[in-house]
């Protein structure tokens, strides 16, 4: 409304034709407008940005020197980088990175497969007590991770599968449910139910109504409900911590950094390319699948 | 298979092994949903198709919640009953009342400010060249772990003693000593340790809250805006007598949602200062007595006193959303 853009002249015109002072005051508040926009922006990019001019710095330099001092003696290296990935005595990332994803792929197609199953059966299919199950379902959404951990974590002693990749993708899938089962049924009610008749008429049962009608309309809301989860499992600490907690075996990425942090807290050559490890996945996948991400996020963002 | 993988190989055959038994089920499930076939049969597929889910649920969220709140009753090693003890704790110890306090703080200022500073930049940035771009910059710390989010925060507050030859590496403590202040100890201050922890949380969600606030200014109906214009209204007014009352229930669910989201953080308190330095929050202070303290009775408390604080503002929520639905 009050900065200049090449697209937006039809309305410029319109707007300076009744009153020259209109535009006189855009004309004034337009710098500070863009100028507060610009603040903000800084603001918001200098703490990353000085953590990664950091991580190519030299360790020398790091503990001694502030990052902005980088501009007047520009010293390159990416020892950091090898540092977190196991070369001088340091950490290895690569092996949380692995576990990161080994944990992420099921913990995401587990609760999607089962929550499009759920949701289909809420929305088209018609049995008893389905409203009283479908508010219930709902209602869990609310339920903070917190209030579940210890009793999840006693039964995982009790069928002994602790410390192992099992009780976080049974988790995490759990987790996921009440808000996939809401998200997917609150689209699939949406399709036409014309075209789930049609396909009764033709003889289909729900099996096939579910993939070769259901599935395929479904895409964009399973991609963004997928996105969205495989995000939070990603950067989960939480149950990472409760159920992965002992061993480092099992422990993604999130973790071994909070770890990096609390035993070599001023180690910032670790730390600083650790965490740029460690948010490349989920910066790359912001910025190819933009869109679906920001649908995701916002669909879910009352959860855990 | 369920032993605990060790290497690299190790763990993508247990994945795939795990996939593979979850396809199976998914398998199970399908084809004696398939052999139900006609209208008498259907709500038995109904039934299949939700018993996977409804099972999960109640062995992973609804068991273990009702027993989670049993448990709040219970003394430190989960065996006396101690009535409500553990409530009366939380309210009237002293450390317990400091992590309250520190928790109205955080559900306070965090969605005030995230708003305001979203709703602001929302605006300021509408229909700009680089409209997408400057959104891109402050969505992005929404898209990384709140642990990533901290070290790169806890970089920002880095102390160095204040001595002849030692200079700051972190830039508000160089930024104050520019001005001619002396270095402090920014995460061990207390209270303002508190407010610089809420920094973060600002920092992450104000893209959230910009998102969609802007999607919400950009839905405002042309004539209403023209209107305006036409007669001369300057950029404040525009904001208050339009721009506000348009998007209000959307501010109203992107409050409740960043309350609610505020409420149940941990990682940031935890990475940054350990709940130390009388910083705790709940969430925080709930896996403190958990894990460290090994006080199961307290910890159960503190998990059930955050369900409880969450409902309302959940059930306000929902409200708001069906409202703007509705619109």
């Amino acid at each position: 409304m009050s900065t200049v853009t090449p697209l937006a002249t039809e309305s410029d015109l319109v707007a300076s034709k009744p009153s020259a002072a209109a535009v006189a005051k855009k004309r004034l508040t337009s710098p500070w407008a863009s100028l507060t926009a610009i603040v903000i922006a800084v603001l918001w990019t200098i703490p990353t940005f000085g953590l990664l001019v950091s991580s190519f710095r030299p360790e020398s330099k790091i503990k001694r020197t502030g990052w902005w001092t980088f501009f007047a003696d520009p010293q390159v290296t990416l020892d950091n980088y090898r540092s977190v990935f196991g070369a001088n005595g340091g950490v290895n990332m690569a092996d949380f990175f692995v576990n990161s994803l080994v944990i992420c792929i099921p913990s995401v197609l587990i609760p999607l497969s089962l929550a499009s199953l759920g949701a289909y059966a809420f929305a088209w299919i018609d049995f008893r007590f389905k409203n009283f199950l479908f508010i219930a379902i709902f209602a869990l959404q609310i339920v903070p991770l917190q209030i579940t951990l210890i009793p999840v974590l006693e039964i995982f002693v009790k069928i002994h599968i602790t410390g192992t990749f099992w009780t976080l993708w049974l988790a995490h899938s759990t987790f996921a449910l009440p808000l996939a089962i809401y998200l997917l049924h609150n689209f699939m009610r949406e399709v036409p139910a014309g075209l789930i008749e049609a396909a009764r008429v033709d003889g289909a049962g729900h099996v096939s109504i579910f993939f070769k009608v259901m599935l395929p309309l479904l895409t964009p809301a399973l991609a963004a409900f997928g996105i969205f989860q495989f995000l939070w499992v990603w950067n989960d600490l939480l149950v990472a911590l409760v159920f992965a907690g002992g061993g480092n075996e099992v422990a993604p990425i999130t973790l071994a950094l909070a770890n990096l942090n609390g035993t070599r807290g001023t180690a910032w050559h670790l730390l600083s390319a650790g965490a740029f490890v460690s948010i490349a996945v989920p910066v790359v996948v912001f910025l190819l699948l933009q869109r679906y991400f920001v649908r995701g996020l916002l669909a879910g963002s009352v959860k855990g | 298979m369920f032993h605990t993988a060790s290497t690299t190989p190790e763990k993508l055959v247990q994945m795939v092994a795990a996939l593979l038994l979850f396809a199976a089920v998914m398998g199970v499930i399908l084809f004696v949903a398939g052999r139900l076939g006609g209208k008498k049969h259907e709500k038995w597929v109904g039934y299949l198709y939700l018993l996977p889910v409804v099972l999960m649920l109640t062995i992973g969220l609804v068991y273990p919640g009702l027993r989670t709140i049993y448990e709040s009753f219970f003394d430190a090693a989960g065996k006396a009953f101690v009535g409500v003890d553990n409530y009366k704790t939380i309210f009237t110890d002293d450390d317990q009342l400091v992590v309250l306090r520190n928790t109205v703080f955080w559900v306070v200022l965090t969605p005030f400010l995230a708003t305001g500073i979203g709703l602001l930049y929302a605006i300021l940035v509408d229909k700009s060249r680089f409209e997408s771009f400057a959104k891109a910059l402050i969505f992005l710390p929404m898209s990384i772990s709140f642990v990533a989010a901290s070290v790169i925060w806890k970089f920002m507050y880095e102390y160095r003693p204040d001595q002849a030859n030692v200079k700051q590496i972190g830039l508000i403590n160089q930024i104050i000593v520019w001005l001619g202040g002396k270095p402090i100890q920014l995460l061990i201050e207390s209270p303002l340790n508190t407010f610089l922890l809420i920094i973060v949380m600002i920092w992450i969600q104000a893209g959230f809250a910009m998102t969609v606030l802007s999607a919400a200014i950009k839905a405002i109906p042309d004539d209403i805006v023209e209107a305006a214009r036409l007669d001369g209204v300057n950029a404040w007014t525009m904001f208050k007598n339009i721009t506000v009352p348009s998007v209000r229930p959307t501010i109203v669910v992107v409050l409740t949602t960043i309350g609610i989201g505020t409420l149940k953080v941990f990682d940031v308190v935890r990475t940054m200062t350990g709940g130390n330095f009388k910083t705790s929050v709940v969430a925080n202070e709930f896996y403190s007595q958990t894990f460290r303290a090994d006080n199961q009775g307290l910890g159960a408390a503190l998990a059930v006193l955050l369900f409880i604080l969450v409902i309302p503002v959940v059930a306000y929520n929902i409200r708001q959303v069906r409202q703007s639905e509705a619109r």
